[in-house]
């Protein structure tokens, strides 16, 4: 995208027409995303301190959600639970399209034997549910950050191949592209030149896409007890270690779960706004 | 290629497809790095004990002698037996799946028809208020996961009101309105993605109809509205909507696992989570390729659906 020499960038074109509701889902996504970088600076304490031995607290001046089932205040459990599942999902999700974007690509450029015998892997891996891979990895290898990181990209990227395969198929099929080589460009150069700048636009929709994706299936495993381990907890742990709190008549599990689905709302908004723009952008056929 | 040989074709591939994914489930059980001696037994174990217990496992045979053998037995119906409580695998998942199958098929039984409808709705007038409004709850219902409605619906209606149980421990004698009562939370908390998933669905299969030659055809024939929509667009769009919905069967699978957790009811998913927290390996076999297979088989089922639908496969030139 470095050779845009127009004055009109497409991305200054997608700020123009920033709708109220977009304007306000990035506003939120950006407050959350700044508060879990931020989190050792905003935090009122440290997530894995116990301020009182009663369990539920109730909500105060000194602890404004109340305190969990270990006398832990929620406030900052809630804050660096936002700090571990968004930044596992991110390197989650940029970890697999780099993996699915590139072998998609290649298996588009490639095809032959290299295509097909990917694409079948590809196929039995879609074949299995997500989550019972993933309750297969950690139960034989149990659950720590570098499984689960590796085992959620694993399962995206196997979503991402199959789009990335898809687009750069439509690519490879072009004129541009033919031209590209019958002037003799290399690989690297169709794939860095050709395919992924006419790939980004949907591939940034489907990021979008892949990253709620991971966020909610994170937090499905860390509400199993099967994702992150105590004492530091993502937010689905949060849920299940307050589960009991209900009882008490404590909003604990509710924190959490809100949280998750302020992110994924927000997202998914955002994201239909995008592919709104994205679509009244390409040239109409008629 | 007629319609039996296409389907018979299909058919295969399901069969394959069923046995890539029990070398797959293998595969990762057995391969994996971890040894599931040392993970039974902790950290305190004898290199003899440990290798005892190998020897037990059948652990120190060649892999593909052991996955033969495994699948062997599988064909039987012998899943081997669980490492903690020492039972038979298949006792064990017959004695829970019943639980599963009532929660998945009361779920299924009220999802399908009311997002059917939903979509139906949503598409008789496109961009309309209606559809909109529908629209707009389908999205936010489909960013929400499962376990916050759960939440929420637990924290209204068990805590607060108390009209409904909390934890939904099925027992055998449980009599039929116990039954309803426990039913009653999990199922709604299952379906809200659900309905969303395939409302959403249905209605841009629906609209794909609409758009399509025919539709225009009918519509200068001067076929009354509600016509037009319930016998020529939805008899075309039978195809897509049962492949959507036997795809959101299939996607129901990861729910029951979160919400059997959540609800405490001892079902499949249940079994398989607590297999998978003692690392009870086979049983986690067991487990997976049941879900796998009914996965495989659902999604078999949609495509010879919208394979037999297919005016062009059924009436070829």
């Amino acid at each position: 995208m470095r050779n845009i020499q127009s004055k009109s960038s497409p991305f200054r074109d997608l700020l123009q027409n920033l709708t109220p509701t977009a304007i306000i889902c990035l506003s939120i996504l950006i407050i959350l995303i700044v508060l879990a970088i931020a989190a050792p600076w905003v935090s009122p304490y440290q997530p894995t301190e116990i301020l009182t031995d009663e369990s539920y607290h109730l909500m105060s001046d000194s602890m404004l959600l109340g305190g969990d089932y270990l006398g832990r205040d929620i406030a900052s459990r809630l804050i660096y639970g936002l700090q571990i599942t968004l930044g596992v999902t991110f390197v989650v999700t940029v970890l697999a399209f780099f993996t699915g974007c590139l072998l998609g690509f290649l298996a588009a450029v490639l095809g032959g034997i290299f295509d097909t015998l990917l694409s079948r892997v590809i196929d039995a891996l879609i074949a299995l549910p997500a989550i019972m891979i993933a309750l297969i990895v950690i139960a034989s290898l149990g659950s720590s950050l570098p499984v689960l990181i590796v085992t959620l990209a694993l399962i995206d990227s196997t979503r991402v191949f199959r789009i990335a395969r898809a687009l750069a198929m439509n690519i490879v099929a072009s004129d541009y592209v033919e031209a590209a080589r019958v002037r003799g460009e290399g690989l690297k150069w169709i794939i860095w030149h050709e395919i992924l700048p006419n790939a980004l636009g949907p591939l940034a929709a489907e990021f979008g896409i892949r990253f709620t994706y991971t966020i909610l299936f994170m937090s499905a495993l860390g509400f199993l007890g099967l994702g992150m381990q105590p004492p530091h907890a993502d937010l689905g742990l949060l849920i299940r270690e307050n589960m009991q709190g209900l009882l008490f008549g404590s909003y604990a599990p509710l924190y959490p779960a809100l949280a998750i689905s302020l992110i994924t709302i927000t997202i998914n908004i955002f994201i239909d706004w995008y592919l709104q723009q994205l679509d009244s952008a390409l040239p109409s056929e008629f | 290629m007629d319609l039996p040989l296409i389907v018979i074709r299909r058919m295969a591939i399901g069969v394959v497809t069923v046995l890539v994914v029990s070398l797959l489930v293998f595969a990762g059980t057995e391969l994996l790095p971890g040894d599931v001696a040392q993970a039974i037994l902790g950290p305190g174990a004898t290199p003899e004990s440990i290798a005892n217990i190998r020897a037990r496992l059948g652990l120190d045979q060649a892999a593909h002698i052991r996955y033969m053998h495994w699948f062997g037995n599988l064909l039987h119906g012998d899943m081997g037996t669980s490492l903690v409580s020492g039972r038979e695998i298949s006792v064990l998942i017959a004695e829970r799946s019943s639980n599963t199958f009532l929660l998945a098929g009361v779920t299924a039984l009220v999802a399908v028809p009311l997002s059917v409808l939903l979509g139906l709705i949503a598409s008789t007038r496109p961009n309309g208020r209606i559809d909109k409004t529908i629209s707009a709850i389908t999205l936010t219902l489909i960013s929400i996961p499962d376990f916050l409605v759960a939440v929420i619906l637990v924290s209204i209606f068990s805590v607060q009101l108390g009209w409904l149980p909390a934890l939904s421990t099925i027992r055998p004698d449980s009599n039929f309105l116990e039954l309803a009562r426990m039913l009653v939370l999990p199922v709604t908390a299952l379906s809200f993605t659900v309905i969303a998933h395939m409302a959403r669905m249905t209605r841009t299969a629906v609209l794909n109809e609409l758009t399509s030659p025919a539709i225009e055809m009918a519509i200068l024939k001067g076929v009354p509205k509600s016509r037009l929509l319930l016998v020529h667009a939805l008899s075309n769009a039978i195809a897509p909507i049962v492949n959507v919905i036997a795809l959101n069967l299939a996607y129901l699978i990861s729910g029951v696992v979160v919400i059997e957790t959540l609800f405490n009811i001892n079902g499949l998913g249940k079994l398989m989570v607590d297999a998978v927290t003692t690392r009870d390996i086979p049983l986690v076999q067991g487990c997976a390729m049941l879900f796998c297979a009914v996965y495989v088989l659902l999604n078999l089922f949609a495509d010879t659906i919208s394979i037999v639908a297919n005016p062009r496969i059924r009436h070829p030139k």
